[in-house]
């Protein structure tokens, strides 16, 4: 079992990467990577989130929705578990950590209508994974996300002086860097 | 008066403020979804149901809401939707449900939903919310059934919908640019398009 964890870290993080294949989390990744130092904070708040998501949301599964079989309430379940973590979460870091906090700012209430966060606690549930993989899957997702959530922040710092043609600026350039990212991911799909 | 104002609700949300192409909102399930016309008009028709009574439901209640609840109040509301058109779709069209996966569930986190509740249901009458949540449902499914057009045709070299086949290009066909069905083409397909309104300014009042 602990030789597959890594595979499911590197399933997670590479070959299925939430942004670029499975399509989740756009949101931040096209409104916020401006700055590397927001995408690094963003990406580390988002995996927190996931991580500790994960775990409540597959005991909660595993403790009541299935023993009681109420399975079908998973979607208000985790939705109300992650609402209420990132409240914690956000009280946690306003009182150990003050910087952090302004660092983040106003993404971090926004990390609860993240589709990742759901995404990953669907993901766990409909894969019927076990606890530590789930946690592992969770890692890495969240830190495929980062890396994305970065590399974009990088390029687009560079994009905003290059010479763009009129209708492409913004948006539409962003999503052509998007393509070239990618494909390039799609060619880790060989290598598990 | 009111029917005109009605009218005026309704045809906002297809162009002037069209949820995808003009307010980037709820790009997670137009990219993902957007594959061939099957799933765009499935994942429609999801969208238009949980936003048509989420509207209905939170336009009814906004006075007994308190403000500070208001948020998780909407999202349970929201998420009761989803649990019922999920389980409606797994009963009768279970190849739909099937190949939605767990985007059909995570219409709960899309932002077009929350947003039209924030923004417009939870401050107006119920019948203007009704015109408001059709008018953004109906802007999402032509934004997505413009994208899935592009992408199934250069994807597969043809147009099929609900197992009928509608056309098929002639060299296309036989070698199709499997490219577009793939992830990176859905960006492409999106970008263009965006630029492409940019630049005709089409979406412009």
């Amino acid at each position: 079992m602990n030789d597959n964890l890594f595979v499911v870290f590197v399933t997670m993080a590479l070959i299925n990467n939430f942004i670029l294949v499975k399509f989740l989390g756009l949101c931040p990744f096209f409104g916020i990577s401006k700055n590397i130092g927001n995408a690094v904070s963003m990406g580390i708040a988002v995996t927190l989130v996931m991580v500790i998501g994960s775990a409540i949301t597959w005991l909660i599964n595993h403790l009541v929705l299935i023993p009681y079989e109420i399975r079908y309430m998973n979607i208000v379940m985790f939705i109300l578990v992650i609402a209420v973590m990132v409240q914690i979460v956000e009280m946690v870091i306003k009182r150990t950590n003050l910087t952090l906090y302004n660092a983040l700012g106003i993404y971090l209430p926004l990390i609860t209508t993240n589709c990742a966060v759901l995404g990953i606690a669907l993901i766990n549930d409909t894969g019927d994974y076990s606890f530590w993989t789930s946690l592992v899957a969770a890692l890495g997702a969240g830190a495929g996300f980062s890396l994305v959530l970065i590399i974009m922040s990088g390029i687009r710092e560079r994009l905003d002086t290059a010479d763009v043609p009129k209708a492409m600026k913004g948006l539409p350039i962003a999503f052509m860097v998007a393509v070239l990212l990618s494909l390039a991911f799609i060619g880790f799909g060989g290598i598990v | 008066m009111r029917t005109a104002r009605f009218w005026k609700e309704l045809t906002k949300g297809i162009i002037v403020s069209n949820p995808v192409f003009v307010l980037a909102l709820g790009l997670c399930p137009s990219l993902a979804v957007s594959g061939n016309l099957d799933n765009a008009l499935g994942m429609s028709a999801g969208v238009l149901f949980v936003l048509l009574c989420s509207n209905i439901i939170i336009s009814a209640i906004r006075k007994l809401v308190p403000n500070m609840v208001r948020i998780p109040v909407y999202i349970v509301i929201i998420a009761t939707f989803v649990t019922i058109i999920g389980l409606v779709f797994q009963a009768y069209v279970p190849s739909l449900y099937e190949s939605l996966g767990i985007y059909l569930s995570l219409i709960v986190v899309n932002c077009i939903i929350l947003g039209r509740a924030e923004a417009f249901a939870s401050r107006n009458g119920i019948v203007y919310s009704i015109a408001d949540a059709l008018g953004a449902s109906i802007g999402f499914m032509l934004a997505l059934v413009i994208i899935a057009f592009f992408r199934q045709i250069l994807g597969t070299g043809g147009l099929s919908i609900f197992g009928f086949d509608l056309f098929t290009l002639p060299v296309l066909g036989d070698h199709p640019m499997l490219f577009f069905i793939l992830p990176p083409g859905a960006f492409l397909v999106i970008g263009l398009l965006l630029a492409l309104f940019k630049h005709t300014g089409v979406l412009k009042e």
